[in-house]
């Protein structure tokens, strides 16, 4: 972990971050009892993420010296209470600010009053300097299940339905691509015989999706080290089991990989599935996409005007593994010194650091864990390999590129210079789209 | 008129300092009466996300050339700093600003360990830091309410760190919860610059003339240029050796009142640079006010004259088309305060109806203390007045309340996320994001034909009427928009 004293061009932020994760639930409303400018903070990070509640829309106690001074409780208390005359909801999940958590206001009583009154509330304790969004997204998850969720289990007998799995991978805006990622999961789950509750999106059920969590078989976690807290309270709370996948499975190596995992574990765990069918499936998935990679092989082995042969990523643990798997067998572009800037905890980064350089048994990946992205683009900016370079990174590398004359690739947040609306990368053709976007900046530069 | 004191670290709230309000109901005409005989403020019993000066006072010091900047607090306080670099890096053209340099923004991650010992060590590690990585010519530390409430002594670090650095270090004093009024965080970043950047030295410069504004166009130079005289902008890029000489400049003038009220003052009262007493020039009956106002500061009365006459020559005939085309048409204007008085005077200019506003505070007076300075005051001498008028406090509960009732022609927005609103009830939507670009003659021509683009083009925001998901519930719609103000119909 750096020993900086400052964060320079954060990568991420702070737990209230984790509003993002109630406004990716269909109909949810995160309620804020925070200062005035948190909420703004929030939504001018992810940019153009408001979703149904989010951003202007959700409701804020906004805290001024008076709540500092004498508490907040009661203006909570008048803004929940009016919250549901203006506001059309399915949920509501109550967020504490720094200045909640320091004056001390105790929310959960609170907010207990209107649950016992039926009310689909949580209360959620979120204050920026406890933890940061990547953390924060399964407090807030597991803040969920624990008060809403676990109210509906008698109609939600654990483990009831064989083929049915809870998926954790993708941190709702926080991942750019989480929305496509999370679409393409489902669809290659059920390609094996299994449905996914995704739990955010489009492609969720919303909030009876949710109620129904505990029906699942199983739980899959697709991650490097964010989300964990979420498989192990299922584990305890309904004795479900989960297979962790530990990075984001990008092209058709992994993608085999990870359903292979995931089907071998299903079948342990007593799914009723046509295996033979769901072989089938990936191999069919499999042979489509290397039908492209045999047409494009020519252009990446052939082109004479320069392509990159080398590659700098930018980006949490679960995208920098992922990247330099896919890059160097499925694309051809050798990663090298790879930066993880997630302020991934101490104890993740061996494990991390192992699975990265599983990559090749003939290449060291030198990795650095830096939160500080300033620092991390200083090492960078010394850093000159022979040929052509490329840094996939968030906007903020952009001008690093340019710096150094390498192409570029928008694929973190902040993002301002791209736009990402359902696009994956997660998948076989995730690893399709991570191509084509390469390669558009690259000829790009020829035009 | 309210006292400066540079002498104090922390500058006195807008509430205290000149009674700015955020809750109001009613019409223009009142408000601006009762501003004058002491404005009752209205609060409410429900409230959204408002957003706080911390990033109003990071605007103001992040877009100075030369500056780095850091965020005493948890990482989240600088979430969305990162779009001051991106709005530096796109506006850098219209301000002849060849190679834009990447913005140092930084954060000094605050946590629960820090909440509990303290942060001032981090805090003074941090400056240093920064300093050796960035080299910069100021260094600026913005408070939050994290850091503000477990107490850390900011003033002194950065006093200490100025003296070690040799450079100026300018604690900001901007946490969220100290103030309702969102522009309190300009005041404060302006606060710090008067105390610790700008140079009393005794001279006075004729040719320089100071602009408080964000990171609008230069259309300054070519104005200031018959009066012999050429701009000073404060703060976005500027650099910190502009921003000492604005102590000797010969006037100042604002393009949004509530905006530079607090600086204006401080540089007359403190450094004895006249602001001159007229609102900002949008409108032609406040245009040809201003122009001789600056004339009259400047003692160049018959430039203003001459200026006026030309541009009356060269725009009136565009502007007599326009006029005919925006007749009657509707509007609802959103925006912080002055700058939405000033859209309200071009639409009142360009002969359309404003029927209604939704604007963020009130300052029934500005720190100059002069009414000359009051657009709206202004705004309903020269045009009428504007009926539906609120006060929201950026409260997004409300305006779509009015613009569901309201229904107009065209919503003009100031600040983003407010067009959603209108565009998903229908209606044309417009945010012109260089407040300079309907300034003055030249700006009503310009404005104008944007809005009869954006009336004419309305097939987008149809489409999506269609399609729009609404999350207020229809008992909201229907009632009256100051339902949850003190003092409302039901409280």
């Amino acid at each position: 972990m750096s020993k900086s004293a400052v964060i320079e061009q954060q990568r991420y932020t702070c737990a209230m971050g984790a509003m993002q994760t109630v406004v990716a639930i269909p109909r949810a409303v995160p309620i804020l009892h925070s200062g005035p400018g948190c909420g703004e903070m929030i939504a001018g990070f992810f940019e153009r993420s408001a979703g149904y509640a989010g951003g202007c829309t959700s409701p804020c106690t906004n805290f001024s010296e008076k709540e500092v001074v004498f508490g907040g409780i009661n203006r909570l208390r008048e803004i929940i209470s009016n919250t549901y005359k203006v506001l059309d909801t399915d949920l509501q999940v109550v967020m504490t600010g720094c200045t909640a958590a320091i004056v001390g206001d105790d929310i959960t009583s609170l907010v207990a009053e209107f649950a016992d009154r039926g009310k689909p509330i949580v209360a959620v304790e979120t204050a920026g300097f406890n933890a940061t969004n990547y953390e924060a997204h399964s407090i807030v998850v597991n803040a969920i299940i624990d008060q809403y969720v676990s109210r509906f289990v008698s109609e939600n007998k654990p483990r009831s339905e064989k083929n049915t799995v809870n998926l954790f991978a993708s941190i709702p805006y926080q991942d750019p691509f989480w929305k496509g990622n999370l679409a393409e999961y489902k669809r290659l789950l059920s390609g094996i015989g299994l449905n996914a509750n995704v739990l955010f999106g489009p492609e969720s059920g919303g909030v009876k999706e949710w109620q129904s969590i505990p029906k699942a078989n199983f739980n899959i976690l697709v991650s490097p080290w964010y989300g964990k807290p979420i498989a192990d309270n299922l584990k305890a709370k309904y004795g479900q089991d989960y297979t962790w996948f530990h990075h984001i499975p990008i092209g058709a190596n992994e993608t085999e990989v990870f359903l292979n995992q995931v089907l071998e574990f299903a079948l342990k765990q007593g799914a009723e599935i046509d295996e033979k069918r769901a072989r089938d499936f990936i191999r069919h998935e499999s042979d489509a996409y290397y039908e492209e990679i045999e047409n494009l092989a020519t252009f990446l082995l052939e082109f004479r005007y320069g392509l990159p042969n080398h590659v700098h990523i930018l980006h949490d643990a679960g995208y920098v593994a992922a990247l330099c798997k896919f890059l160097l067998h499925e694309v051809g572009i050798v990663p090298k010194e790879q930066f993880i800037t997630d302020g991934t905890p101490e104890k993740y980064q061996e494990t991390i650091r192992a699975d990265i350089n599983s990559t090749s048994d003939k290449k060291e990946i030198p990795v650095f864990f830096e939160p500080d992205a300033g620092k991390a683009q200083e090492i960078l900016r010394k850093i000159r390999h022979k040929g052509r370079g490329l840094i996939i990174g968030s906007g903020w590398d952009r001008e690093l590129a340019r710096e150094k004359g390498y192409d570029f690739l928008s694929a973190a947040l902040p993002n301002p210079y791209r736009l990402v609306l359902t696009t994956n990368y997660a998948g076989f053709t995730g690893g399709l789209r991570v191509i084509e976007d390469i390669y558009l900046m690259v000829l790009s530069t020829y035009a | 008129m309210a006292k400066t004191n540079l002498s104090l670290p922390e500058v006195q709230i807008r509430e205290i300092r000149i009674n700015s309000i955020t809750g109001y109901h009613g019409d223009a005409e009142e408000l601006v009466r009762s501003g004058r005989c002491g404005l009752k403020d209205r609060e409410r019993s429900f409230s959204q996300c408002m957003g706080c000066a911390t990033s109003k006072a990071a605007c103001m010091t992040i877009l100075i050339q030369d500056a780095a900047v850091i965020s005493h607090g948890p990482v989240g306080c600088a979430s969305c700093l990162h779009e001051f670099a991106f709005t530096y890096r796109v506006n850098s053209p219209l301000r002849n600003v060849a190679v834009p340099t990447p913005r140092y923004i930084f954060s000094t991650n605050l946590t629960e360990r820090d909440t509990i010992y303290g942060g001032s060590a981090k805090l003074a590690r941090a400056i240093r830091e920064v300093h050796s990585r960035t080299k910069a010519n100021a260094i600026f530390v913005l408070t939050t309410c994290a850091s503000a409430i477990i107490g850390d002594d900011v003033e002194s670090i950065c006093s200490e760190a100025e003296e070690e650095l040799d450079i100026p270090v300018v604690a900001i004093f901007c946490e969220g919860f100290r103030s309702k009024v969102w522009t309190t965080g300009f005041d404060a970043a302006y606060h710090g610059i008067a105390r610790k950047l700008i140079r009393k030295s005794g001279t006075r410069r004729s040719d320089l003339i100071n602009v408080i504004n964000f990171w609008g166009s230069d259309i300054f130079s070519e104005w200031f240029e018959p009066f012999g005289a050429k701009p000073n902008y404060i703060t976005p890029y500027s650099t910190v050796e502009s921003l000492r000489l604005a102590g000797e400049a010969a006037a100042t003038v604002q393009v949004c009142s509530t905006l530079g009220s607090y600086l204006g003052a401080v540089l007359e009262q403190d450094f004895g640079v006249p602001e001159i007493p007229a609102a900002p020039p949008y409108g032609i009956a406040q245009t040809d006010r201003w122009f001789r106002a600056l004339g009259k500061v400047l003692g160049k009365e018959e430039t203003a004259e001459k200026i006026i006459a030309e541009k009356k020559k060269k725009y009136m005939p565009r502007i007599e088309e326009l006029r005919r085309e925006l007749r009657g048409k509707t509007a609802y204007v959103t925006a912080g305060a002055a700058h939405g008085h000033a859209l309200l005077d071009v639409l009142g200019e360009l002969g359309m109806k404003a029927v209604g506003a939704a604007i963020f505070h009130h300052d029934p007076i500005y720190d100059s203390g002069r009414p000359e300075n009051d657009q709206l005051a202004q705004r309903v001498a020269d045009y009428g007045n504007v009926p539906n008028y609120n006060v929201c406090n950026r409260q997004e509960f409300e305006l779509v309340n009015m613009l569901n009732m309201l229904r107009p022609d065209v919503l003009l927005a100031r600040h983003g996320g407010m067009t959603l609103w209108g565009a998903k009830l229908g209606i044309p939507s417009l945010l012109v994001g260089d407040e300079h670009y309907s300034m003055g003659y030249e700006g009503l021509v310009n404005y104008g034909e944007r809005l009869l683009e954006a009336i004419e083009n309305d097939e987008f925001v149809k489409n999506l009427q269609k399609h729009a998901r609404m999350p207020y519930t229809k008992w909201w719609l229907e009632q009256p928009a100051d339902y949850f103000l003190e003092g409302g119909p039901v409280i």
